[in-house]
């Protein structure tokens, strides 16, 4: 392999900095004993202890992860059967009406599907609140599992479904013995997709919560205008956290079956 | 026992009139947008033969086993199934089994899975499924990888677990594309016997589609040759080596010489015709040639010979011409010879003794000639 030159070096780390030194500087400010947020004055985890006491604070994540796992697992059914009748039935009436629509929301301003979400809620007569949001964020998040798992579906080899149905399994049993096994694992990356966009989601949010039902983000952003405090340096921390190892495990996953994947391959022909 | 080659020569249900074909093509047409892939086709396939489709690539060969299996709907005509008509049964529930060109392997499965799948989806017993995938996996050699997933074997090995699944379910009617393609030569012939052998024991019915002539020429009972969506030619190989009906078949089956001419004459059983100044062809009529005007004679290089001594009547069915190349191929050699008229003729001898005496070599000139029924005559 090249040694890296001085100057690629350099762009990385610069590149680095510019992505991790904020939350870097989040991370080691959580710890701070002060209760300034620009003054070190040595280590502490008091912050996280006031986190776990802090009521707030822990309803507000209660519910974020509540709607986030809900509309997370309804978007990725939903998501999922969309690309399904996207790519399996691909001349039925108004197809390209309806892809221009499932897609919609991957480009319109989060703004625009709050307010326009609230007007339906108010018309409608909804209590907002816990489900609202969550309605909210299916719709959000829908068309990125549709967008993961259509394009699984575009590259997978269609014969094998034929086979199936050759073999004589209908075509649910086919779904659930052959398609769903083969895409799994790009319905569990819409999943996870889902589930972060709905867990970082403040705009929307904003717009269709109600009284009694605040989300972590909505909660941080209205207690950092009043002031940035240790408490919420430790909350962030803790989401940092949580989505790393997620990342973390979901490319250890993937890599550990690419490399055993080509071992097997390279003990197919060396025979 | 009888001999299969015994029970092979008797089989002949085409020949009878009183014989009702299991499979029936009608007037089949598929057209994907404006490319028609089949063309007006119709075809009879009866039960326990072994039918090949023989024919260049992108005729249409895989878009009619797909419409037998259901994956194609016919554009319009009729396909029918031991009497039944199949346009309202869907492919799950046609008697039909179809080994893909792609091979089509559940690639999260197992290779035993993958060859118990039709099994399971029966509802077959487990320990009985356990004894016919065992069964399947002897039958193509691959005890040793009942566990591996597919895309732990090779090309070859992927081919075989293709073909033991879709024979697992013993169907009446079993469609096999390209299904020895990625073998070796020696498995490819021995999997060709036991093919037939496993073809006659079950008493199925086999539809293959091959590239290969001589796989097609050795294994079924009779031949379609395609083109360009249409059948040219359905026979027994013999026939459509012997007496091919169309300048196409001839030229895709094996090697051919072609002489052009005009009908002279076309009496006593005879046709004449005219090819160049020293060549007159006097070949025995047969079906297919017309009995004037343009005219081609086909003839295959074994049935020409090669002398150094002028024949007894020259000029007809004998011209003369120089040895142009000559390919030895260990049990024959092939003489390319050059006529006056720039044409090129084939012939091949056999190499019967080790040593030649004297053998002919280049640049000689000889004489090549013909019998009258060595050859057929066809449309231009
Ligand atoms: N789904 C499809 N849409 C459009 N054209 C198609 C489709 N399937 C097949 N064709 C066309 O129909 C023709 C016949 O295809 P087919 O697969 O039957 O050929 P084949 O005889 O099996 O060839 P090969 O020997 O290469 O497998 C080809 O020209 C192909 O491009
Ligand atoms: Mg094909």
């Amino acid at each position: 392999m090249n040694r890296m030159s001085r100057f690629n070096v350099t762009a990385i780390a610069l590149g680095f900095a510019f992505l991790y030194l904020p939350i870097l500087l989040l991370i080691i400010y959580s710890f701070n004993e002060s209760k300034l947020v620009t003054v070190w004055a040595g280590f502490s985890t008091k912050w996280y202890r006031e986190v776990w006491n802090n009521q707030g604070l822990m309803d507000a994540a209660w519910v974020t992860i509540r709607v986030g796992l809900l509309a997370a697992t309804v978007a990725t059914v939903l998501g999922t059967l969309a690309a399904l009748a996207l790519t399996r039935f691909t001349k039925f009436r108004g197809r390209t009406l309806f892809s221009g629509m499932v897609y919609a929301p991957l480009v319109m301003p989060d703004v625009i599907i709050g307010l326009s979400l609230l007007l339906l809620f108010v018309a409608a007569g909804f209590d907002r609140g816990f489900w609202t949001i969550t309605m909210a964020h299916i719709t959000l998040t829908m068309c990125f599992v549709t967008v993961v798992v259509q394009s699984r579906l575009l590259s997978m080899d269609r014969s094998i479904e034929e086979a199936a149905m050759d073999l004589g399994a209908t075509p649910l049993k086919t779904f659930l013995q052959v398609t769903l096994p083969v895409i799994a694992p790009a319905v569990v990356s819409g999943w996870m997709l889902a589930f972060t966009l709905s867990l970082d989601d403040l705009v929307i949010a904003n717009f269709t919560s109600g009284p009694g039902a605040t989300t972590l983000p909505m909660k941080i952003y209205s207690q950092v205008r009043l002031g940035v405090t240790p408490e919420i340096n430790a909350v962030s921390t803790i989401l940092v956290a949580i989505v790393a190892t997620g990342v973390i495990i979901a490319s250890v996953l993937t890599k550990r079956r690419e490399v055993q994947r080509r071992r097997d391959e390279q003990a197919a022909f060396a025979q | 026992m009888k001999s299969l080659g015994s029970i092979r020569r008797s089989f002949a249900p085409w020949n009878d009139s009183s014989a009702k074909p299991y499979i029936s093509f009608k007037n089949v047409t598929k057209r994907f947008g404006d490319f028609t892939a089949v063309d007006d086709l119709s075809l009879d396939i009866y039960n326990r033969e072994f039918f090949a489709l023989l024919g260049a690539s992108g005729c249409g060969k895989s878009t009619l086993l797909r419409m037998l299996a259901g994956f194609e709907t016919p554009t319009s005509g009729q396909i029918i199934l031991d009497g039944q008509d199949l346009s309202q049964t869907p492919p799950y529930r046609r008697p039909v089994n179809m080994m893909f060109q792609s091979y089509a392997l559940f690639p999260h499965m197992t290779v035993e899975k993958n060859i118990g799948f039709g099994l399971k989806q029966d509802g077959m017993p487990k320990d009985q499924i356990a004894y016919r995938v065992a069964q399947m996996l002897k039958l193509v050699k691959l005890e040793k990888f009942a566990s591996r997933k597919p895309h732990q074997l090779s090309g070859g090995q992927r081919q075989r677990v293709a073909l033991a699944r879709s024979l697992a379910k013993q169907p009446k009617v079993l469609l096999l594309d390209e299904p020895l393609g990625a073998l070796d030569k020696k498995l490819r012939e021995e999997t060709q016997f036991e093919l037939m052998d496993l073809q006659q024991d079950l008493g199925l019915t086999f539809v293959v589609v091959t590239h290969d002539q001589e796989e097609a020429m050795t294994m079924a009972d009779r031949i379609a040759v395609m083109s360009a969506g249409k059948v040219v030619q359905v026979a027994t190989p013999a026939e459509i080596y012997e007496a091919p009906n169309s300048r196409f078949v001839a030229d895709f089956i094996g090697d051919v010489n072609i002489f052009d001419g005009n009908v002279v004459s076309s009496e006593g059983g005879k046709t004449q015709i005219a090819v160049s100044e020293d060549l007159t062809i006097v070949a025995e009529q047969n079906g297919s040639g017309p009995a004037s005007g343009a005219a081609a004679f086909a003839i295959r290089p074994e049935k020409v010979r090669i002398a150094r001594e002028a024949p007894a009547n020259p000029g007809f069915n004998a011209v003369k011409g120089e040895i142009w190349d000559i390919g030895y191929l260990g049990d024959m050699t092939i003489y390319i010879v050059k006529l006056a008229s720039g044409q090129t003729v084939r012939a091949s001898r056999l190499n019967a003794s080790r040593e030649l005496e004297n053998p002919i070599g280049y640049d000689e000139e000889v004489w090549v000639s013909f019998d009258d029924n060595a050859g057929v005559v066809l449309k231009d």
